[in-house]
């Protein structure tokens, strides 16, 4: 495994006097494409609001490039390049595809707002200069036609790429995607995975949450595995597959996952 | 001593119809989402309503009350239904702009109505005060304070012990969850304004006759009322009534010790200073955060 | 083809006076050329950030005492036998001052509120702007309180090598207002196209996607209130200069509530929007005055405010701009950009 980016310290989460997260340990290795996975209520998304500074843990701590989250801003956060996409809310509707790229690259465009109001040669260099990064970015997500829409007005599967082409306008180290695919159809899932690894290319880690098994087998190096807010696998997908606990831990809840299917 | 004893005298009496104020409008920012800003209004139209009442048509003072809170209930019934009714699902900024308009219209309809010249409105009740060792207080002010904690426990009841009170709650709470158990939301809607409309009134009948009635006499009603919102928790009744003595007990010692110009201040003062280091009120609980 | 459209306004409202003789009709616009600067740095916050600041008045009326005071000059007694006293600057001084220390408050009030939102930072900003009229009102020593503050002197402007420039004339002040709400509509515009004006935006949309990918939400509306305030400062000040006399009543609510109308009848978010509502709603009661009395127009105003909410909740502007857009024809190289461009400015 590579050098790690993210270290998930025996994290523990309590809300009240429920415990939510009991003893998460595991790393993330640079350039490496992990999966957390688990049956609903395993602690899928506390763990992922963990990880993101949403949540500060009550145990433990999470650290991203040896700096540690704890008491940072979501918006710090995002400034040390680990930047989250969202589940449902993953566009900024009333805005155009081009514009939310735009809104995405505030990280790159930081000028001096004596310089931005005077509207100054370097000014105009830097907005020229990110308009064709957005560009790009609209081009590279495959998007291009769709630039001028609201991004309010695109399909589920388009916004969620906006999503991700914003996100990926921050320049993120590292990218979190909640449960991405979920709601896609086939063949839209398969150009998301295509697109994970292209990122993956770009030299960006990536953690996923996701439901949709056989996506999760085909896109990650590595898995972990969420049971009762606790790590009960980890591994290679083909280790995954072929673990008693995490089949059991499926076929138990096979009821309840049909139900949310 | 007796400076201060009388001060809280002064307290009770005035805690009461503030406490009225704020339950109505409480219940509306809890249960609709609303910024009411025509409470205002309704108060001033509370005490014309004793004026008219009293002295227009002759009906004694004890009967004019009732009168100007059924008035009071109508007009909110009549606003919801108008203007709020058809925005349902609006932002909270938009319907809070059609209830800044509402109270302009309605406080300038006042102004033509009535006239800009202060009225008064008579009382049955002796002149002297009542004495009691180093504190006095007039009959009047003294009806004003039973009066408004008979409203509060019937407000109470009406919320806690009825069938209209049960619907509301459940809305208050989700009214998706509530729609959806069979409560009829639009109805609630209807009935929550109309109810703390009603209450905004019988502050402005009660308060009315202590004072002097013109048609701006609304707008620091209006505020005060939201400092007692704040101060007591979005939509938290108990609060609104703790927060309406609170405020008074502020207005008094900050007239009788800083400067009689400030009194007015202390309710800004208050709701800036609650939301900026409580934001979510004094005694608001926790799940009614948000 | 924005650009043009706007030039030409921008012709027009330089035309004015030269067609516009009577005095009256003058001062109407004056006074609502001053509202409509104290409008537009509304819409900063309240189109551009989602912030409804119902205490706007605040920064127009402490702009107006600064620039006065500074003008005017004062004698404070703070304890016993302790003055502060200032001696009269120039009121171009008092103009700049006016701009800074609203613009401070704006910061005050940005800061300490901007961690309650929606129905509550309404509220807050409403406190704000009553208790700073409250403070004008009783601290007599400094403001005279209900007795106003008179004879406040008019703008001068010193010329190298042609002595000093007095604005005294209504034509004067009218390019005087004219000159300073197109700077403050320059500058509003350079702000929300560039990238933090994007950061304003995307904070209104969807404030947990707009911090995830690195928007400091205070600083971002930190900013844009301070901007805000200080352009209402302004405004403030041009009125002081103008009116020349001004009570605690230049802290009225209905004064924000004016802002408000001419802002969200216009367009929120649209730069054109409070120019437009402005104008309408600025010279409404020159209309209105010779066919109703007072009490009458106010109805109406509350009534419009009310009616446009309801059948154009979106504003003049953007309903309109679009229309237009499509019925003219896009020139030149900007004609793949301009859909956009016209959302853009709209």
């Amino acid at each position: 495994m590579a050098e790690p980016i993210l270290n998930v310290d025996h994290v523990g989460m309590q809300f009240g006097g429920l415990t939510a997260l009991s003893d998460l340990n595991f790393s993330v290795g640079e350039g490496e494409i992990l999966s957390l996975i688990g049956p609903n209520g395993a602690g899928k998304t506390t763990a992922f609001n963990l990880m993101t500074g949403f949540l500060t843990p009550t145990k433990g701590e999470v650290k991203f490039r040896g700096v540690a989250l704890k008491g940072l801003k979501s918006h710090e956060i995002a400034d040390l390049g680990l930047i989250r996409t969202f589940q449902r809310t993953s566009v900024f509707p009333r805005d155009t595809v081009f514009d939310n790229v735009l809104i995405g690259l505030h990280r790159q465009g930081k000028l001096g707002l004596l310089e931005a109001i005077l509207g100054l040669p370097r000014a105009r260099a830097s907005e020229r200069a990110q308009r064709e990064r957005a560009a790009e970015l609209v081009r590279w997500i495959g998007l291009e036609a769709r630039a001028d829409d609201l991004a309010g007005s695109l399909s589920y599967g388009e916004q969620r790429l906006v999503g991700v082409a914003l996100a990926l306008a921050a320049q993120p180290k590292m990218l979190l995607l909640d449960e991405p695919v979920s709601g896609m159809n086939a063949s839209e899932t398969h150009t998301f995975v295509q697109l994970i690894r292209t990122i993956r290319d770009r030299g960006v880690t990536i953690l996923l949450v996701e439901h949709d098994m056989p996506m999760v087998m085909e896109v990650s190096d590595r898995i972990v595995v969420l049971n009762y807010g606790r790590i009960i696998a980890e591994g290679t997908p083909d280790v995954i597959r072929n673990d008693p606990a995490v089949i059991e831990a499926y076929l138990g809840q096979s009821g309840k996952k049909a139900a949310h299917a | 001593m007796a400076q201060l004893l009388q001060h809280l005298v002064n307290t009770l009496v005035l805690g009461g119809t503030y406490a009225l104020l704020g339950i109505g409008l409480t219940l509306i920012f809890g249960i609709m989402n609303v910024v009411n800003f025509t409470h205002g209004v309704l108060y001033t139209f509370g005490a014309y309503m004793m004026f008219i009442v009293v002295h227009q048509l002759g009906v004694n003072f004890f009967l004019a009350l009732p009168l100007a809170i059924v008035a009071g209930w109508l007009l909110g019934a009549a606003i919801e239904i108008l203007l709020l009714r058809p925005l349902r699902g609006s932002d909270i900024d938009t319907t809070m702009l059609v209830m800044i308009g509402a109270w302009i219209a309605m406080q300038s309809g006042a102004l033509w109505i009535w006239g800009g010249v202060a009225k008064s409105v008579n009382n049955p009740f002796p002149d002297a005060p009542l004495v009691l060792g180093p504190v006095s207080v007039s009959w009047l002010r003294l009806f004003v304070l039973a009066a408004a904690a008979l409203l509060i426990v019937i407000a109470y009841l009406l919320i806690n012990r009825t069938k209209l009170g049960r619907a509301m709650r459940a809305t208050f709470q989700d009214h998706d969850t509530a729609a959806l158990m069979g409560v009829n939301v639009s109805w609630v809607y209807t009935s929550t304004f109309a109810i703390g409309s009603s209450l905004a009134a019988a502050a402005g009948a009660l308060l009315g006759p202590v004072y002097v009635i013109f048609p701006q006499m609304g707008d620091l009603a209006a505020v005060k009322a939201f400092a007692i919102v704040i101060l007591g928790g979005l939509g938290n009744i108990t609060g609104a009534v703790i927060g309406g003595f609170i405020l008074a007990l502020a207005e008094e010692l900050g007239a009788g010790y800083v400067s009689s110009g400030y009194r007015d201040a202390m309710g800004f003062l208050i709701i800036i200073a609650v939301l900026i280091f409580k934001p979510t009120g004094l005694f608001a609980r926790a799940e009614r955060v948000g | 083809m924005n650009r043009i459209a706007t030039l030409i306004c921008l012709a027009v409202f330089i035309s004015v006076p030269l067609w516009l003789t009577d005095p009256y009709l003058l001062n109407a616009l004056i006074t609502t050329g001053i509202f409509i600067i104290g409008a537009m740095s509304l819409n900063l916050l309240l189109g551009f950030t989602g912030q409804l600041s119902l205490g706007h008045i605040a920064f127009f009326g402490i702009g107006a005492y600064v620039s006065a005071l500074t003008s005017l000059g004062f004698d404070v007694p703070i304890v016993g036998d302790f003055h502060i006293v200032h001696v009269p600057w120039p009121p171009i001084a008092g103009f700049v001052l006016a701009i800074l220390i609203s613009g401070f408050c704006g910061y005050l009030v940005g800061r300490l509120s901007f961690s309650v939102r929606g129905a509550y930072f309404v509220i807050v900003t409403i406190s704000f702007a009553e208790v700073v009229r409250l403070v004008a009102l009783n601290w007599v020593e400094l403001t005279q309180g209900p007795l106003a503050l008179t004879n406040i002197p008019s703008i001068t402007i010193g010329l190298p090598g042609l002595g000093y420039l007095v604005l005294k004339t209504k034509l004067q002040n009218y390019y005087l207002v004219l000159a300073v709400a197109a700077l403050s509509y320059l500058l509003i515009s350079r702000l929300v196209h560039s990238h933090y004006g994007r950061a304003m935006r995307g904070l209104m949309e969807n404030e947990t996607l707009a911090v995830a990918v690195g928007i400091d939400v205070t600083k971002t509306l930190t900013l844009a209130a301070i901007i805000s305030a200080g352009i209402a400062g302004a405004a403030g000040s041009l009125y002081a200069h103008y009116i020349r006399i001004i009570d605690p009543d230049v802290f009225a609510f209905i004064s924000t509530v004016t802002m408000v109308i001419m802002v969200v009848s216009g367009g929120k978010g649209s730069l054109a929007g409070p120019v437009i509502g402005g104008v309408i709603f600025g010279l409404l009661p020159v209309f209105l005055r010779p066919i109703m009395p007072p009490e009458a127009q106010w109805i109406t105003y509350g009534g419009v405010l009310i009616a446009i909410l309801f059948v154009l909740p979106r504003g003049i502007v953007p309903t309109l701009a679009p229309l237009l857009g499509l019925s003219r024809k896009p020139g030149g190289a900007a004609a793949k950009v301009a859909p956009r461009a016209a959302e853009e400015h709209a």
